[in-house]
């Protein structure tokens, strides 16, 4: 990263007539588009920038350099899984006899890509110890959506269409309340216990026959294993209710458990957590669902099926009567699969195994070499990642934000911050397992320094960042001013 | 457990273990339930090195066939400038999340702002979000702004001619948002205008979702219908194909209220499917019921123009089950791809990749219909790179013996109708080599 800022955008680098492409000439120019009636055609040509090549690839290299990936340093972000992003991933993803494929190209053409697919949603199947995935859902929400979509199928199916309740832990993400109002189910929520898992005695009056199912995350959203889940997904079953697995967890568990071995019957996985696709700076992901056996009729159409014969097998494409419908045009995000694949076939079966528990030990070394400067709310062992209600010492008037901004002159980047809302100072650290105890050591050094300027220097570290290419922003501004667009920017 | 992506040494191992006061790594899985813990080894082949990944991929590919494409409905063979993916290679880009510590994402943010800039430009809409996952999800997702939007009215109309990929999510999302679908009817290619005036007198419709250009390849005449749904209180949903937006008449123009689709065809990969971008535009009236992600433009603490989400109010991690959507993110890095596009095409560049495609679709058109084999299926209407034939010949046997010469020839959308496109990655020479395929066939037949 480049603390120097660029900050130019590419509109302000366009001179009227440059150009940046270069077409093939047209041979058949006596077919004009002007002969197309011209009250269908636009009045006026787009204000796009018209800028030539190497302006182009500057200013994209410029702004890079302003930017903070996995690349860059160490992104203990919680929650979201921040792992190495392998470079044989993007090489494979960009191998030309895939990404050269239409989506409707004839069955024949395709076999490839379709093993790829069938493969990786049965390595996720025997990884998750359920029956069958879809791998269509384009991201965690919209996986959630999908699974979700497939409970209230499910219910449907037996007539039960007054089961639309669907219990959510407090600790949940939003996403959760969120995906199920969007597929028309009434959300209630579940309280913790001071330990941070399921209340059972709260939940136990909940169960009704309305209840769809119960979403949660295991380990929760404050890095803890919900150790009644078999209690809590037998009184969900004996109520009639499914159970959901939001996947964003999983990582702690490879090697370690299984979720449909936990009582659960659908789940989505994110592969740019779990599976080590690049985030993107916010996509592409890729949010495949699995369901145990009896719930595959209704996972999204189209779906992938195995012919086995003799001589070999051959793939299909094909549709089911009682699924729910469809959530994507095709099969979802091909591209991303084959990270994903490869990353699997990379680890194999013998280095999967690992992934949990070095993610685990990572997250308890940072924990127990920093609690007694931050605040920790709940002891013991974590899983993948754990809470910090913020500084120890809460005297200095130096918030969690601010420990999260000095973090950044330091070239960390900072943890998820205020999430979960069960504490007013939440600092949710997630270190994986491809960070070396080096990194972690010198994580935990920055950490106590900061814990030491906010002492010393509490104005110093309430105005960080110092050394970044800006400095902090005016959010309400933007929310005022609300200019999104170059045109208002510069009108 | 030596690997290359564990770091951890032995030593490291025990070291760490004795801070947290465990002796071995099973201790750290102490609080989980012995039964519950998964004790066998997982049925999954054993460790590949890169050597033998690349031969598997090889391998595994050799089971496809690259094609030469002329199908579209959804997806377009268009060319990409080599800078494209090269950018996207950037790991500063690639390997980054959502730009939430603003401090150090402003080049995430700054293209974000650029990228929403563009659609709004391209589309002829006031603002845009910063992506979303694709053209169908966005189409599904302007379908419950809609209804958002009219509170009390929970049906929304879509026309016959949007893409059947497109509709179909949509009808999904609607089953179980509790939304009603009703279709207006096709009439020789177009949405019938006396259906449409029929349905949405009846002053309950609270949306209304059409295409340009639609799935015959046809640009529509929608002239009075912004302000027909305007005057029964309802919302115009245009679905789009992006880069036909470079030369035909656009949202904004048409007085449409969102404006949705696929940026796929801004020469994104095929990639058999995804990903893929899709983008949402509105007028700055509606924007707090937009869903996903938004940047704005603000200053920091030196006053320095920077970049920054906003509006966050109106999404799940704020609002939980009232929010907006459930969208948490954008398809960020494909939104990276197209701006970049975007930048190198410019207005010129765009227009051109249109130029070419007309003279290519409506060249192979003729050609056809001179065969004798095929006419057009809706030949008084007209079309820009993508349209759709009918034919006597059996379709089935035609795109087998294309394949067999390494052309997909069109897609099969009916028994007897072939819905072909052009785009400029097609030379005049293998646009001519389809012909040959047609005039050997028939002279097949004819022996």
């Amino acid at each position: 990263m480049n603390n120097t800022y660029y900050g130019k955008l590419i509109f302000e680098l366009s001179k009227e007539g440059r150009q940046g492409y270069s077409l093939p000439k047209n041979e058949l120019g006596d077919y004009c588009m002007e002969n197309l009636p011209a009250n269908l055609m636009r009045g006026k040509a787009p204000a796009l920038p018209q800028v030539d090549e190497l302006t182009v690839v500057r200013h994209y290299t410029n702004m890079s350099n302003n930017n903070f990936g996995v690349d860059t340093g160490f992104y203990p972000l919680g929650s979201c899984t921040m792992k190495y992003n392998p470079k044989i991933n993007e090489e494979m993803a960009a191998h030309h006899a895939f990404t050269c494929l239409h989506p409707l190209q004839d069955i024949d053409t395709v076999q490839g890509a379709l093993e790829v697919y069938y493969s990786l949603q049965q390595t996720l199947a025997e990884l998750a110890g359920l029956k069958e995935f879809t791998l269509n859902p384009f991201a965690g929400a919209h996986g959630e959506l999908t699974g979700l979509m497939v409970m209230r199928s499910y219910h449907l199916s037996r007539h039960d269409e007054q089961r639309t309740k669907v219990i959510v832990p407090d600790s949940a993400h939003g996403t959760n309340p969120a995906s199920a109002a969007v597929c028309g189910l009434d959300v209630v929520v579940v309280k913790s216990r001071p330990d941070g898992t399921v209340d059972v005695d709260d939940l136990r009056p909940l169960l009704d026959d309305t209840v769809a199912g119960m979403m949660m995350t295991n380990p929760n959203t404050l890095g803890i294993f919900e150790h009644n889940i078999a209690e809590i997904a037998k009184l969900v079953h004996d109520a009639g209710g499914l159970m959901y697995y939001d996947g964003a967890n999983l990582n702690p568990m490879l090697g370690v458990c299984r979720p449909g071995d936990l009582g659960f019957d659908i789940m989505h996985i994110n592969l740019h957590k779990t599976f080590s696709t690049p985030h993107g700076g916010g996509g592409p992901g890729s949010g495949p669902v699995g369901v145990r056996q009896g719930l595959e009729q209704f996972l999204p159409n189209p779906r992938v099926i195995r012919h086995d014969e003799e001589d070999g097998h051959y793939y299909t494409i094909g549709e089911s009567d009682n699924s729910l419908g469809y959530v994507s045009g095709f099969l979802g995000n091909f591209a991303v699969m084959m990270r994903a694949y490869t990353y699997l076939l990379t680890l194999g079966r013998e280095n999967v195994k690992w992934v949990g528990p070095l993610a685990t030990l990572n997250a308890n070394y940072v924990k127990e070499s920093l609690k007694d400067c931050y605040e920790l709310p709940l002891t013991g062992v974590c899983k993948h990642e754990f809470v910090f209600d913020g500084l120890k010492d809460k005297s200095t008037g130096v918030t969690t934000l601010d420990v999260a901004k000095r973090l950044l002159d330091y070239g960390f980047h900072a943890p998820t911050i205020y999430f979960p809302l069960l504490f007013h100072e939440a600092m949710m650290i997630e270190p994986t397992e491809n960070e070396s105890k080096e990194t972690l050591d010198s994580f935990i050094e920055v950490m106590r320094t900061i814990a030491r300027e906010a002492h010393e220097q509490p104005d110093m570290v309430k105005s960080a960042p110092h050394n970044t290419p800006v400095r902090r922003l005016d959010d309400t501004k933007a929310a005022l001013d609300q200019i999104v667009t170059y045109r208002e920017l510069n009108g | 457990m030596t690997y290359k992506f564990f770091p951890h040494t032995d030593e490291d191992i025990r070291s760490m273990l004795r801070t947290c006061g465990e002796q071995k790594l099973e201790d750290l899985y102490k609080d989980i339930p012995g039964e519950l813990v998964f004790k066998r080894e997982y049925d999954l082949p054993e460790a590949m090195s890169e050597v033998e990944v690349r031969r598997f991929f090889d391998e595994l590919g050799g089971y496809n066939e690259p094609l030469t494409c002329f199908v579209g409905a959804g997806c377009y063979d268009h060319y990409s400038p080599a800078v494209v993916s090269d950018i996207l290679r950037r790991s500063e880009f690639l390997t980054s999340y959502t730009p939430y510590q603003a401090e150090i994402s402003q080049g995430t943010l700054q293209y974000i702002f650029e990228f929403q800039s563009m659609m709004a430009e391209l589309t002829g809409m006031e603002v845009s979000n910063a992506s979303m996952y694709d053209g169908c999800t966005a189409t599904a997702e302007a379908m419950m702004m809609a209804v958002a939007n009219a509170k009390k009215r929970n049906k929304v109309l879509i026309s016959s001619t949007v893409n059947p990929i497109v509709i179909r999510v949509v009808e999904t999302y609607a089953k179980f948002h509790g939304v009603e679908v009703e279709r207006i009817a096709e009439e020789n290619g177009v949405t019938s205008r006396a259906d449409f005036e029929d349905k949405i007198a009846r002053d309950d419709v609270a949306g209304v979702i059409v295409a340009t250009p639609n799935f015959y390849g046809i640009i529509e005449d929608y002239t009075g219908w912004a302000d027909l749904c305007h005057e029964h209180k309802a919302l115009l949903v245009m679905n789009c194909v992006a880069s036909a937006l470079g030369v035909v008449k656009t949202p904004g123009e048409w007085g449409a209220d969102i404006a949705v689709g696929d940026g796929q065809s801004l020469g994104v990969p095929m990639n058999f499917g995804g990903p893929y971008v899709g983008f949402l535009c509105t007028t700055k009236k509606l924007i707090r019921k937009m869903p996903g992600r938004i940047v704005g433009a603000t200053v920091d603490a030196d006053g320095k123009r920077t970049f920054v989400l906003t509006l966050q109010a109106r999404e799940q991690h704020i609002r939980r089950e009232k929010a907006s959507s459930n969208i948490c993110s954008n398809q960020s890095l494909m939104a990276l791809y197209v701006t970049i596009y975007m930048s190198l095409m410019g207005p010129d560049g765009l227009r051109k990749v249109n130029e070419l495609g007309y003279s290519g679709a409506h060249y192979l058109a003729e050609r056809l219909c001179a065969t004798g084999k095929f006419e057009m299926a809706f030949p008084d209407k007209p079309f820009l790179n993508e349209f759709a034939v009918k034919t006597n010949l059996d379709i089935d046997d035609f795109q087998e013996q294309c394949r067999f010469m390494g052309i997909q020839a069109g897609l099969k959308i009916a028994d007897n109708t072939l819905l072909l496109c052009v785009t400029e990655a097609r030379s005049k020479a293998e646009i001519d080599e389809l012909i040959e395929q047609v005039e050997q066939l028939t002279s097949q037949e004819e022996n």
